[in-house]
């Protein structure tokens, strides 16, 4: 029977790749280990191997096809006499070609999906997908001029885009980590800084989390700016004492004579089916130091904006990105320098029945939500607080002023965590508003599980959000 | 000066040294800097035995021939970081006495504002980057410093100080990596003392010649004879040369002691009294440098007397300071958090 050779996911969080290149043609014979094809994902280019043996009896999708989503067949291999009539139908058309305009991609990933609306990943893996990137109707940006151009780019790529202006701003700049400059980041997200940039200013450590960090932090006590790249927050933990002993106190400590304009990056929280010790949100953890400031943004805007802000910021900010998030793309103003201020929220949705207050990828929970919410006409205002610390409760109380209502929602765990501090924050300057006690939506009191069912119910869902925005308005 | 297999823990100390003699001016710069150090230490002890100074406050008595020696081999621009036993690096590098003493009983003129105490101490000004608290992080920073001159292009080199427990932090081994595979210009200073706090080196070290924890990162080191002012500086000036010439990093192990316990509260009951007895007769850095100055007749114990009562004046007049210093006002709770 002719077997299918499925669209391969090559990584944790790959829903889709581009088809680059077919290594072999229609009626070539094909080993098992043979490179068939090369896959294009927004991290890197990668080989396929051939699992089977056969002969190559037809290509299902061209190369030079965009967004051909995981697991579609992309070839039909036949067996030992077999012929091309075996072939069945060809599946349905699933892909769109480069050329086609980017406000297309999402309309025809929606069709490339099964019934469900989910889009398709590695078998059993769509469970642990997040919520798709909002579609609601934000309210605009007030740092942005109105009548302002807007790009559409990746996460990823607003980050990188903030690093290559902040590095040619200043020499002083310079970014290090595991993997940032030959490889091209192990996200991709420092993609072409080495190239533009050249080793000395964008330096490939060794797998030394400890050493680099601290090493990073003396250089910028002596007055250099570091870029440091963590592959994820969860290896910072085995820096974490140079990241507060030495990089958040020594201003305080020196009584102000000596301090680190430092900022620490890379992706923290959940990325999917990674596991415990992959999986940590570090929220609470940096947001609990004196001494540091602490990012977390939801939007490709936000974080072009605030790594900019935080790159020139003279002291230690903790940048806290999201893998999910890097290869959603997003509208950024297209502005010659595009900077933020730390520490201020953003009402990323008007409403006046319940607040939600959310950041980083529980944005996208928060406003899924509030779309569900609004079908039951509850009218939820969803803050984006985007800086963890030093936190704007100013805009939290007065919309909890308005509303009387609040749901946090975090993907780390409830003890201890930002959202009993929002609720701390909310119970101390607006008691006599509220109507209802503040809910938390928050992961659960475990390490993440691996499997993917497990995993889903671990995490904060649109379910939840809605669930608690529908108790707190007695619903 | 090198010395081959030389046992830190033997209490004979290495051999002598035979490298060149110091000037004059040198052996009375080296007596002057090394007392001030002994006796501003003392009179440390002297102010947290009066419930003074507070907390945590760790003397250098015994060890001062190894800051002043390196401090020699230096020039302008190059910075030293230490650990918590930091007292004599801040006086080596030329901060005023008063503002450190002043630091040491929290009060407002302290080099920090009171805030940073005996542990946490900086000074931009004097090329002197702490003072610092957990045992091993200044040596990660210390790299950094090396790497910011290194990426500036400079010929500065930093001096990082740490003692023979922390060298068995791992950390001091991920920046010996990048030191010398970036070919950093730091230097490395193991002031090895032959006690990590109560512990003997010999119970906390599968290999107690730490000159040669570089080995297998091709870094060079050596032993040095830590309380010989000269053969500190030697092994200085040629470590300093070496980084200087963009060859990378270098280790000094420097063999020395203290004489006072780990922390004013640190009885001491891991050595005998004899033990330190012997090394204050036969080895004491101060000593030698005095016994020299007198034999060579580079001054008369009445000049030297004279010497002695600067520094004892400098030392009183720094305690008067830090005594009479008010405590910082109560609003400095709160600034430089962040700037």
């Amino acid at each position: 029977m002719p077997t299918e050779i499925l669209m391969p996911a090559l990584s944790p969080t790959m829903e889709k790749g581009n088809l680059a290149k077919w290594l072999k043609k229609e009626g070539d014979r094909i080993k098992s280990g043979d490179v068939i094809a090369e896959i294009e994902t927004d991290k890197a280019t990668m080989e396929v191997e051939a699992a089977d043996e056969g002969t190559l009896g037809k290509i299902l999708v061209p190369e030079g096809t965009a967004d051909v989503a995981v697991n579609t067949p992309i070839a039909v291999i036949l067996g030992e006499g077999e012929d091309k009539g075996a072939i069945k139908a060809s599946p349905q058309q699933t892909a769109t070609k480069k050329t086609e305009a980017p406000e297309k991609k999402l309309k025809v990933d929606e069709s490339a999906s099964p019934a469900t609306g989910d889009k398709p990943r590695e078998p059993g893996k769509k469970s642990a997908a997040p919520p798709e990137p909002p579609k609601t109707e934000l309210l605009p940006d007030p740092d942005v001029p109105e009548g302002t151009e807007m790009v559409t780019m990746t996460m990823r790529e607003a980050l990188r885009d903030a690093m290559a202006e902040e590095m040619r701003r200043d020499k002083d700049v310079f970014v290090m980590g595991e993997e940032v400059a030959e490889y091209q980041g192990a996200y991709k997200v420092t993609q072409g800084l080495l190239q533009e940039f050249g080793p000395k200013r964008v330096i490939d450590t060794p797998i030394t989390e400890h050493g680099f960090a601290g090493l990073g932090v003396g250089a910028a006590l002596a007055g250099l700016k570091p870029i440091v790249e963590f592959m994820t927050f969860n290896f910072a933990m085995q820096a974490i004492d140079q990241i507060i002993n030495s990089a958040a106190k020594t201003l305080y400590m020196s009584g102000g004579q000596m301090g680190c304009s430092i900022v620490f990056r890379g992706p923290n929280g959940a990325a999917a089916r990674v596991a415990a010790q992959h999986s940590q949100d570090y929220s609470a953890w940096y947001s609990h130091i004196p001494g540091l400031k602490v990012i977390a943004p939801s939007t490709a805007a936000d974080a072009k904006g605030l790594l900019k802000a935080a790159i020139r910021d003279r002291n230690p900010v903790i940048f806290l990105e999201n893998e999910i998030l890097y290869g959603h793309s997003f509208p950024v103003p297209k502005l010659n320098d595009y900077v933020l201020s730390i520490g201020k929220a953003r009402v990323a949705r008007a409403g006046s029945d319940v607040t939600l207050v959310a950041w980083s990828i529980g944005m996208t929970y928060a406003l899924k939500a509030s779309e569900e919410l609004a079908k039951d006409g509850i009218e939820a205002e969803v803050i984006d607080l985007r800086t963890l610390k030093p936190m704007d409760t100013e805009t939290i109380i007065t919309s909890v002023q308005k509303t009387g209502r609040a749901v946090t929602i975090e993907e780390g765990w409830q003890q201890n965590g930002v959202g009993a501090e929002i609720a701390a924050r909310i119970m101390e300057n607006a008691f006599d508003y509220l109507d209802a006690p503040v809910m938390r939506v928050s992961g659960k009191d475990v390490p993440m599980p691996y499997a993917a069912n497990l995993e889903k119910l671990a995490l904060p869902s649109v379910a939840e959000i809605v669930e608690a925005a529908k108790a707190v308005c007695y619903r | 000066m090198a010395v081959a297999n030389k046992k830190p823990n033997e209490s004979d100390g290495p051999p002598p040294y035979k490298g060149p003699a110091f000037s004059k001016d040198q052996e009375l710069t080296a007596y002057r800097d090394m007392l001030l150090i002994r006796r501003f230490e003392e009179k440390a002890g002297q102010l947290y035995g009066m419930g003074l100074i507070g907390g945590f406050c760790h003397l250098y008595i015994g060890q001062e021939a190894v800051v002043v020696g390196m401090q020699l081999a230096l020039k302008a621009g190059d910075q030293v970081i230490t650990g918590y036993r930091d007292h004599g690096h801040m006086l080596a590098c030329g901060m005023d006495p008063k503002g450190v003493m002043a630091e040491l009983t929290g009060r407002k003129n302290g080099y920090s504002h009171g805030k940073g105490g005996s542990m946490h101490m900086f000074s931009v000004e004097k090329g002197f980057f702490g003072g610092h608290g957990i045992v091993g992080a200044q040596v990660p920073l210390g790299t950094g410093l090396a790497f910011a001159n290194h990426y500036r292009g400079n010929d500065n080199v930093s001096l990082t100080y740490f003692g023979d427990g922390a060298a068995n932090q791992g950390q001091v081994y991920e920046s010996f990596n990048m030191a010398e595979l970036w070919k950093l210009p730091a230097i490395y200073i193991i002031e090895n003392n032959r006690y990590a706090m109560g512990t003997v080196i010999t119970r906390s070290s599968a290999t107690t010649d730490l000159s040669k924890r570089g080995l297998s990162f091709n870094i060079p080191g050596e032993q040095v004879d830590g309380m010989d002012v000269r053969a500190v500086k030697a092994a200085g000036e040629k470590a300093v040369a070496w980084c200087r010439e963009g060859k990378g990093p270098y280790i000094l192990e420097m063999l020395t002691y203290r004489y006072r316990g780990h922390s004013m509260s640190d009885p001491a009951k891991y050595r005998t009294r004899e033990e330190v007895e012997k090394v204050r007769t036969a080895h004491d850095p101060i000593d030698m440098v005095r016994h020299r100055i007198i034999e060579n007749k580079h001054a008369s114990e009445d000049e030297l007397k004279k010497i002695e009562a600067q520094v004892r004046d400098k030392v009183n007049n720094a305690a008067e300071f830090a005594t009479h210093d008010p405590e910082p006002d109560v609003s400095e709770l709160y600034t430089d958090v962040c700037r």
